[in-house]
């Protein structure tokens, strides 16, 4: 057992290289990256930058689900910000020029960081479990993108909006440079301040933490106001994907994708330790296997079978419970296989 | 823990149902009808979930109006099946002299549609249909899927019949009535052809979905692997022009799409020369819904089923069209 494989980001990474590996086997065309006008071009830049809304998405449901919480609006909140910033561009004179898009893209992030701040005084103040306290806003939100769109999916020409998504920087996708600042931002504020340690303490036990001094209220307020600030990021990206403000579908049950992700990477829902490398992994595993589903030729009516196989082998491997049983069967040090194992996880988890 | 998380989901779940209950129950109860010959209308949308159902509603408040001797009370369930037979029971109890019903889910009626029927109210059905027995209702009007997906795959038969032709095609949500007919009626249509449909996944009749899915299929089969996509909705065919020309294809000219609905945004891409082929799913049915229902209230007999008329454009057509169309 070398060390590197008892690290806790093994599994999961191992899961992806196996759903790239088992797509270049079916069609190489999979692995191939291009340069086409002094851009990459292919299937695995794609996925990089499709992945950008379900990663800022992710990255904030982490942060959220670290201090013991949940946040089931991010989707209706993508929703709201598409519907604002694109609505903001579609009245205005001028929906080309820069400047307009960028003050889209500021109102609507605005608009959803106070949005994740309402779901974060309901949980951090008033005291309302996450769940019921994110719900509301995940019902009405909708409803909300509905009424500033109108009912009609808002459609707007405008090539600066188009680059946030679909635009390319030193030959990469733009909206790959959105995700890893987010990432960077999550990981610097987290691993290189104390505030990481602060939300772990939180998430582990909140009534310890605020006895020793942790002003949890704080800690918890901010990690929705992050959620739905990113969640914003997001609903802009997928609305620059698709030039269009779509209130019904944009970020349709992202939610349940983003915690998917998060619960892929090795972070529990129960709170306190949390992985952003993990997460990270979770959202490329999760838009890889929607790119093998495509690729593999799976059709309409079985996807969601074949994602939710894939996903429940993926979990499974990574069960402890699972690993220690495998160990077990497979003979290896019979002797006093339960404790070393579980040690070994726990310690690495 | 699981205790926990199911009664998370179950909370969910009565809360998810209150709410839409709440908002789906917007009725104006004005209560007394049979006044001066106006006809006292219950409307029982499915919800506001895209453009066409925003025309579909228009046009219907427009036929069922003051000036035309309806008084219409309308109700969007938002998607509701439960909230819907709520808002039709309202209805009956409100004692209207006529109900119009664009169904969310085909099943589950039979009760409120006989309580209609002891309450000898006439039920009209817009858009889409039940599973209930045809004695329930008095008619139904709509679009004819099957044909839709005909007439789209009767013009690329005609235009690629003879030549090598690579398919994809970008299918509606699974199992939904406009997805299953309209491939039935596309794969009829170019049965035969040398048409070949190399491949075929769910964009679930949204852009996105219809961008990714392009996607994966250009990554899958390069540009030059695909002469023709078949999009189930105009919505789909927009998105997968976004990876078309992302791919560094030009839509309409190395890739040609056909697709269905006509909405107004795919009817300015058709006439910018990116589709080049759509079929009208129209969405005005307002006016034989209302005819129907005074035919129907003077006993007139009536067909139990009426095809509203659908168009098909090709670029030249929709260019001349485009300013006249009201969605």
């Amino acid at each position: 057992m070398t060390r590197w494989m008892r690290h806790r980001l093994f599994l999961p990474v191992v899961s992806l290289v196996a759903l790239i590996l088992v797509n270049a086997i079916a069609r190489p065309r999979f692995v191939q990256i291009t340069v086409r006008d002094g851009e990459l071009y292919g299937a695995l830049i794609d996925i990089l930058r499709n992945s950008a809304p379900l990663m800022l998405v992710a990255l904030g449901m982490t942060v959220v689900i670290a201090t013991r919480g949940i946040d089931l609006s991010v989707g209706a909140v993508m929703a709201v910000s598409g519907a604002v910033a694109l609505t903001i561009i579609d009245g205005s004179s001028d929906p080309g020029n820069v400047g307009t898009v960028l003050v889209a893209i500021v109102v609507s992030v605005l608009v959803a960081l106070v949005l994740g701040a309402w779901n974060g005084f309901l949980v951090a103040v008033l005291e309302i479990q996450p769940i019921i306290a994110t719900l509301v806003l995940m019902l009405a939100g909708r409803g909300v993108a509905l009424l500033i769109t109108d009912g009609f999916i808002t459609t707007v020409t405008s090539p600066p909006l188009k680059y946030v998504a679909s635009g390319h920087l030193l030959g990469l996708p733009f909206a790959l440079f959105i995700s890893v600042a987010a990432i960077a931002l999550i990981a610097l504020m987290e691993r290189r301040t104390a505030l990481g340690v602060l939300t772990e303490a939180v998430g582990i036990n909140p009534e310890a933490s605020r006895l020793t001094g942790v002003r949890s209220r704080g800690i918890i307020l901010g990690a929705y106001v992050v959620s739905g600030t990113f969640a914003g990021v997001a609903g802009v990206i997928y609305s620059s994907n698709i030039m269009a403000a779509d209130a019904n579908a944009a970020g349709e049950l992202i939610e349940l994708y983003a915690i998917l992700a998060v619960v892929l990477g090795g972070t529990s829902l129960t709170g306190g330790k949390f992985s952003i490398a993990g997460t990270v992994i979770g959202v490329l595993i999760i838009q890889t296997l929607q790119s093998t589903i495509l690729f593999l030729g799976v059709s309409s009516a079985e996807s969601p079978v074949f994602f939710a196989f894939v996903v429940i082998l993926v979990v499974l491997i990574q069960s402890p419970r699972v690993y220690q049983v495998a160990r077990r069967m497979t003979g290896g040090r019979r002797h006093h296989p339960a404790p070393e194992v579980t040690t070994g996880v726990e310690v690495t988890s | 823990m699981l205790k926990k998380v199911l009664t998370g989901v179950a909370m969910l779940g009565s809360l998810a149902l209150v709410a839409t209950g709440c908002g789906g129950s917007s009725d104006s109860g004005d209560g007394s009808s049979d006044s001066g010959g106006v006809i006292k209308v219950g409307f029982a949308q499915t919800g506001s979930e895209s453009g066409w159902r925003s025309a579909n509603t228009e046009s219907m408040k427009e036929a069922f109006s003051k000036e035309n001797g309806f008084d219409l009370v309308f109700n969007a369930a938002d998607n509701d099946p439960a909230a819907q037979i709520a808002a039709v029971r309202s209805f009956i109890n409100q004692g209207v002299d006529a109900i119009v019903i664009a169904p969310i889910v085909e099943d589950g009626w039979d009760d409120v549609l006989n309580e209609a029927k002891e309450a000898d109210i006439p039920v009209i059905l817009e858009d889409r249909t039940v599973s209930s027995s045809d004695d329930l209702y008095a008619a139904w009007v709509g679009d004819d899927f099957t044909k839709e997906g005909e007439t789209a795959g009767q013009w690329a038969a005609d235009t690629f019949g003879d030549t090598a032709t690579k398919l994809v095609v970008l299918e509606g949500t699974t199992g939904s009535a406009p997805a299953n007919d309209r491939a039935t009626g596309f794969d009829s249509a170019i049965e035969g052809t040398k048409i070949e449909k190399i491949d075929s996944q769910t964009g679930e009749f949204t852009r996105d979905g219809g961008k990714k899915v392009m996607e994966g299929f250009l990554q899958k089969y390069g540009v030059d692997g695909i002469d023709l996509v078949f999009a189930h909705n105009d919505d789909m065919a927009l998105g997968a022009i976004e990876a078309i020309e992302a791919a560094g294809g030009t839509p309409g000219e190395d890739i040609k799409i056909v697709s269905i609905d006509a909405v107004h945004d795919g009817m300015q891409a058709l006439v910018d020369g990116k589709i080049n082929f759509i079929v009208e799913c129209n969405p005005l049915l307002g006016d034989q819904a209302a005819e129907l229902v005074k035919s129907v209230l003077n006993d007139e007999s009536v067909d139990k089923q009426t095809f509203a008329v659908d168009q098909s454009f090709t670029q030249d057509q929709a260019a001349k069209v485009l300013d006249s169309r009201p969605y």
